[in-house]
């Protein structure tokens, strides 16, 4: 079956009306972590956390620089693998699986968790090769194929309006934001589960940051995302969980609307309301 | 920074002025000098190219340098003579000069008396320079057709003879390995292979006869010369490669034999001990050995930095290998050189030789067990290897983490990162250490010398017999040839002259296949470059 269709399948099974309300609805959770520790080297970066991600929601983790939420982010797709000297403990279940396992096929995780980065460098190679990369790594030869799941990631990105007429031009004549924008054509392209944002706008000016909000609040229809922020506007803006992590702890976690509004947590408070952080 | 700055012009102009001592001696060599008749006080006159004025620092005297040719004439057998400026009386630069380029013993320079000869056509009505070019033409035309096919002849016996002699060397060692009750089969075909090399033998003694019978008649086709003593001197049309008249030429005429005498360099086989005509197989040996350094030391280089870079975990191994990859850059290439001889001469070719040619061995002469384009190429290899190696692993670490990362996060295996990621955003600096390793290894002469390098190398590492590719014979090479001609050569000064067209052509060639490749990289530059946000 075509990538294609199965997005279209996507389409139609979300339902319009789930915005940010339904974010106190129970959904179920796709990730579940559970006592999740990373050691670098001798100093502990994630001190045991417990925490689930809601299927087809945007989850927020936010907290001071060196909190650990980018590493949380990243164990998620085992990207952490690729430095040196990491121990990860606890577990991490998607979809019921281990994804701590040694013996999971870690290419396979990552085409099922995509990942978008603070710094969106795009290959060095045509607009339309960016976003073909993951299918065509996968081994989709099909001209048909790779055609049509271009065309849509790009329209789910929001960038096919502004590329359609120079896909075979280099990536790097685009803009900044439009960088970022194809960073995220090229991560669903493979049509992932779950869209892991490590700071997508940290880079960006404000006009860039507003389109991939809006961006955001677009893709959480067919996909789960989880999305690492400094800027606490951002986190109440586009989520509907937040986390909060303080030292590699997990403080708090919750719908978006009770943790800014009222947190359980003195130190939730207290980083919300700018006193430290 | 006045010390910076002084630095830097202390650099630039020494670099200045070898440019301009190579190109002002390399580019005037093929102009025709005028030719000056010098009359001493003493009544002596002399013909001849001024090539230098000299001042004595102690007496102030001034000298002239004279290139006088007639080399066989001179009692030193002199092309050069130096002449005190109070000893010349006069000074002119008279028309109808001859200068003339011969096969043997250097220029000639006098004025025309007559041509004769058995195969000079008749003169008729012609003056004497219509007669001259024209009877050198048709003698020089009438000898190819005599002798052409007497030498292919020759050159085609010889080349039997050799194979019958290699026939009869393998049949001599086969003996001495069998036993005894096979030797009746082999001693049947020892006096068959020894027959035909006497018979063989017989039939180019008599072609030698005949080219020699032959070239004698053609000895009698002369030109006579007077030189400025007034002093007749038979020259033998064969001789003669070119005749032009400096004095009478115009600036037409005279970019004409510029352009051709560039040409004879470029394409002809070196004369004179490789002090005057072509360099053609040295420009070829050189280019060949490059390309050959190229193909073997690129990819090796290419794939040990892309291990070093990405696959090698142990920090400290890394480290060492480094480091020991960064003397072998510091090693003398002399060291190289002997390494290579010791290793891929001896080593690896002395192996293949027994493997191949045992027979060859035992008579002494090997193929792969000595000097040749293949392993001088490798022994330069491994000298410009480093660069590589390390100028790949610099590019591969230039390229920014969220490129490696955005690869692997979209699902792309380690493998498929390199091929289709890194690897082409490293290649300009891949380039960029190939660049350097070809400069370095075009500039290098001394590892060769003992690696397969030769004076005159008879036949070119590539030619249209089979196998095309004869990487095992020796070649030529234009810096060994400015070495060699500069410095091994009995007659310093008329050499001189070549070792600046030779120079001037080495840095050409170094430039042009430098130049070539940084566009290269440029072109790969530009698909590939990363536009900071």
């Amino acid at each position: 079956m075509s990538i294609a269709l199965e997005n279209e399948q996507k389409l139609s099974a979300a339902t319009p009306s789930e915005g940010h309300t339904a974010a106190h609805a129970a959904a179920s959770p796709v990730v579940q972590t559970r006592d999740l520790r990373l050691y670098y080297g001798q100093s502990e970066a994630l001190k045991g956390v417990t925490m689930d991600f809601h299927s087809n929601q945007v989850t927020a983790l936010i907290g001071p620089s060196g909190c650990g939420k980018s590493t949380l982010l990243r164990c998620l797709n085992r990207m952490n693998d690729l430095i040196d000297e990491v121990l990860v403990t606890g577990s991490i279940l998607l979809d019921g699986e281990e994804v701590n396992d040694k013996t999971l096929d870690v290419i396979e995780l990552r085409r099922r968790v995509g990942m978008v980065f603070q710094r969106a460098v795009p290959f060095p190679k045509s607009i339309y090769e960016n976003v073909a990369y993951g299918l065509r790594i996968a081994g989709v030869r099909d001209r048909k194929v790779v055609d049509e799941a271009v065309e849509q990631s790009l329209r789910r990105s929001a960038l096919w309006d502004e590329v359609k007429d120079r896909l075979h031009e280099s990536a790097l004549g685009l803009s900044g934001g439009q960088h970022q924008r194809l960073c995220i054509a090229r991560a669903i392209a493979v049509d992932p589960e779950i869209v892991l944002m490590d700071e997508p706008c940290s880079a960006l000016d404000p006009r860039s940051t507003t389109r991939i909000e809006d961006l955001i609040g677009e893709l959480r229809r067919q996909y789960t995302i989880i999305i690492v922020t400094h800027n606490m506007q951002q986190a109440a803006r586009v989520s509907d969980y937040t986390a909060f992590l303080y030292e590699g702890e997990l403080i708090e976690v919750g719908a978006t609307k009770q943790v800014f509004t009222k947190p359980e947590r003195k130190e939730t408070e207290d980083y919300i309301t700018g006193r430290f952080g | 920074m006045w010390a910076t700055a002084a630095a830097l012009t202390a650099m630039l102009s020494l670099v200045v002025v070898l440019l301009y001592v190579v190109l002002v001696n390399g580019l005037h060599v093929f102009w025709p000098a005028y030719v000056a008749e010098v009359t001493r006080v003493d009544g002596e006159a002399l013909l001849g190219e001024i090539t230098r004025r000299a001042t004595n620092p102690d007496t102030d005297e001034v000298s002239f340098q004279l290139k006088t040719g007639n080399r066989e004439l001179d009692p030193q057998r002199q092309d050069f003579r130096w002449v005190k400026e109070k000893d010349i009386r006069s000074i002119s630069y008279p028309t109808g000069i001859y200068v003339l380029e011969r096969v043997e013993n250097g220029n000639y320079y006098g004025r025309l008396e007559r041509v004769e000869g058995p195969h000079v056509p008749a003169a008729g009505d012609r003056s004497g320079d219509e007669a001259l070019s024209s009877g050198v033409t048709a003698v020089q035309q009438k000898a190819a057709e005599y002798l052409g096919p007497i030498a292919r002849n020759l050159a085609a016996l010889s080349h039997q003879l050799q194979e019958t002699r290699e026939a009869i060397a393998t049949l001599q060692y086969r003996k001495t390995r069998l036993p005894g009750d096979q030797h009746q089969r082999l001693d049947e075909q020892l006096a068959e292979a020894e027959s035909r090399a006497t018979q063989l033998k017989k039939q180019s003694d008599y072609w030698v006869a005949l080219q020699q019978k032959r070239l004698a008649e053609f000895r009698t086709d002369v030109a006579v010369f007077k030189d400025a003593s007034g002093k007749s001197t038979p020259i033998e049309m064969l001789d003669i490669v070119r005749i032009y008249q400096p004095n009478d030429m115009g600036l037409l005429a005279k970019l004409g034999h510029y352009v051709k005498k560039i040409g004879e360099l470029l394409w002809d086989n070196p004369r004179e001990s490789n002090t005057e005509g072509g360099l053609f197989p040295a420009i070829f040996g050189t280019v060949m050995l490059i390309f050959l350094m190229a193909i073997t030391c690129f990819p090796l280089g290419v794939l040990a930095g892309i291990y070093l870079g990405e696959y090698a975990k142990d920090r400290h191994l890394v480290r060492l290998v480094r480091i020991a990859v960064n003397n072998l850059a510091g090693i003398p290439s002399i060291v190289y050189g002997i390494f290579g001889l010791g290793f891929f001469v001896y080593g690896i070719g002395g192996l293949i030789d027994q493997w191949i040619f045992p027979e060859r061995v035992a008579v002494g002469s090997p193929t792969f067990g000595t000097g040749g384009i293949l392993w001088a190429s490798l022994t330069l290899g491994l000298l410009t290897v480093p660069v590589v190696i390390v100028s790949t692993e610099e590019a591969l670490r230039a390229i920014p983490r969220g490129i490696r990362e955005g690869s692997l996060a979209l699902g792309a295996t380690k493998y498929q990162t390199l091929l289709h990621v890194l690897v082409p955003m490293a290649s300009p600096g891949m380039m960029t250490g190939f660049i350097l390793a070809m400069a370095r290894a075009a500039g290098e002469v001394a590892p060769l010398m003992i690696t397969g390098v030769v004076k005159l190398a008879p036949q070119l590492p590539l030619d249209g017999d089979f196998p095309y590719f004869h990487l095992d014979r020796k070649f030529m090479h234009l810096g060994f040839h400015i070495y060699d001609v500069g410095f091994q050569s009995p007659n310093v000064e008329a050499s001189k002259p070549m070792v600046y067209v030779t120079t001037l052509l080495l840095l050409l060639i170094v430039l042009l296949m430098t130049s070539t490749a940084i566009w290269l990289r440029n072109r790969m530059r530009k698909r590939c470059q990363l536009r900071t946000l």
